[in-house]
């Protein structure tokens, strides 16, 4: 099925329930796999049973940056093809970004109190990681602020795409801040040197969350498309009352 | 005169008129500088250690003052509407709109920033690297917030949202121009670098703030 069919959200939506229960089944199952490896990965010499949390920190990092990017490929879908179903992509992704964003920064920090001693330090990746959630919040804000969908969702676009250009500069200048201010105490997780063992479940959560994000997505985006239904025909009733 | 030579000149006007914004950037900035040392004490060291960052995050927060009116002014008197029909390419109209925002908001901040700068302890020349790093750092916030102003140009209560859809946008430039001008107070790191980052941020954001701001007027207005 070509990407163009799927632009009539009638057979959008027949795609999508008969998808939906598929992949969340897929989900529960990779779900249940991933967890099982993670829990007999082997602790970690140093910081025992807490590197399981990264298990759940490093994937909902990874989509909530991979979200940004599907909603600067859905913006660009809104202002230069006027893809009927692009803001709808984007207005179902921004919560679940936030949701992963916010999900990651709250594992780092649980992580941080045994591991660092503090719940939070103003470190590169921390911070970029807080900034990407107030833009996630901000883009959120927007679509709640203007009434009209359609007008919303192009307003949101150049707000997503710029985001997307100003995104890796935060991320550069603010590695250029911390190790201008506390180069010396600059808190590094493991890098590549990890073992195996532990590397393998992590990318088999990856998978598993990868999942989860596309059957939220599409859920969200059928409940977007119902919502729309039912502002029409609302809209339709007034108009006719009068 | 050119149609653009025309806007600037006409923008300007409107700003230094009755009712209009450009002292009031200043004296905003004034105010928040002389609230700091109430907040965390007469110290005069410390004033000096963080008066580069009380003045870049003042002038952060005093170059928001009046964007949320410098194009929903012309949205509500109808000129935006013939600026749109007009015959001179809409980024260079934002452009120049940007231009003349900067001269009325940005330009007397920085005129005024060395002699606030005196008041939080900071000599002659560091007063005079402080007030570099803002004449550079300046143009780049007002062209991140032409595009929060054009988004937010058709919402009733735009100023709010413009405010939460810019900060984050310039997390760079205020990193970078505190930088530099940290650099030049305290020491011990070179000026040039963060400097020469913080004036490519500006050429950047000079570049692609336009182009953002007129995409997101155009389909706002359709």
């Amino acid at each position: 099925m070509a990407l163009i069919d799927l632009a009539n959200p009638s057979r959008f939506l027949k795609f999508a329930n008969g998808a939906i229960p598929w992949l969340a089944g897929v989900t529960v199952l990779v779900f249940a796999f991933a967890l099982e490896q993670a829990m007999i990965a082997p602790d970690d010499y140093q910081q025992g049973a807490t590197v399981k949390i990264m298990y759940l920190h490093v994937p909902s990092a990874w989509l909530g940056m991979l979200c940004w990017g599907l909603m600067s490929v859905a913006a660009l879908g809104t202002l230069v093809w006027r893809h009927p179903l692009a803001d709808v992509t984007a207005k179902a992704a921004a919560p679940i970004g936030a949701a992963f964003t916010l999900l990651c920064l709250v594992t780092g920090s649980l992580w941080g109190r045994p591991e660092w001693g503090t719940y939070w330090v103003w470190d590169a990746r921390l911070t970029s990681e807080l900034v990407l959630f107030l833009l996630y919040l901000a883009v959120i804000a927007l679509w709640n602020t203007v009434e009209d969908p359609s007008r919303a969702a192009r307003a949101v676009a150049v707000l997503t795409l710029v985001g997307a250009i100003d995104l890796p500069i935060i991320k550069f200048s603010v590695d250029w801040w911390n190790t201008l201010h506390q180069g010396a105490s600059v808190f590094r997780v493991g890098g590549s040197t990890i073992y195996p063992t532990i590397l393998l479940p992590l990318f088999i959560m990856a998978g598993a969350f990868t999942l989860l994000f596309i059957t939220l997505v599409l859920a969200a985006m059928r409940n977007e498309i119902l919502r729309r239904r039912v502002r029409t025909l609302q809209l339709m009733q007034a108009s006719a009352a009068n | 005169m050119t149609p653009l030579t025309a806007l600037l000149v006409r923008d300007m006007r409107i700003a230094m008129r009755v009712g209009g914004s450009a002292l009031m950037g200043v004296l905003f900035f004034l105010v928040v500088v002389t609230l700091i040392p109430f907040a965390i004490g007469p110290d005069l060291a410390l004033l000096k250690r963080i008066g580069p960052a009380i003045l870049w995050l003042a002038a952060l927060l005093a170059s928001l003052l009046a964007l949320d009116r410098l194009f929903a002014g012309d949205h509500d008197d109808g000129s935006l509407d013939l600026i749109l029909m007009g015959r001179a390419p809409l980024e260079l109209v934002v452009a120049t709109k940007g231009l003349a925002h900067w001269l009325t908001t940005g330009l007397p901040l920085v005129i005024c920033a060395p002699l606030i700068g005196l008041l939080l302890n900071l000599d002659l020349p560091e007063d005079g690297a402080l007030m570099l790093t803002l004449f550079v750092g300046t143009p780049a916030l007002t062209f991140i917030g032409l595009v929060g102003a054009a988004i937010a140009v058709t919402l009733r209560r735009g100023g709010l949202l413009l405010a939460v859809i810019v900060l984050p946008l310039t997390v760079p430039i205020l990193i970078f121009g505190v930088a530099a001008a940290n650099a030049a107070v305290t020491g011990p790191t070179a000026f040039g670098t963060p400097f020469t980052i913080l004036c490519a941020l500006t050429l950047a954001s000079l570049v692609v703030g336009p182009f953002a701001a007129a995409a997101a007027l155009r389909q706002e207005m359709e």
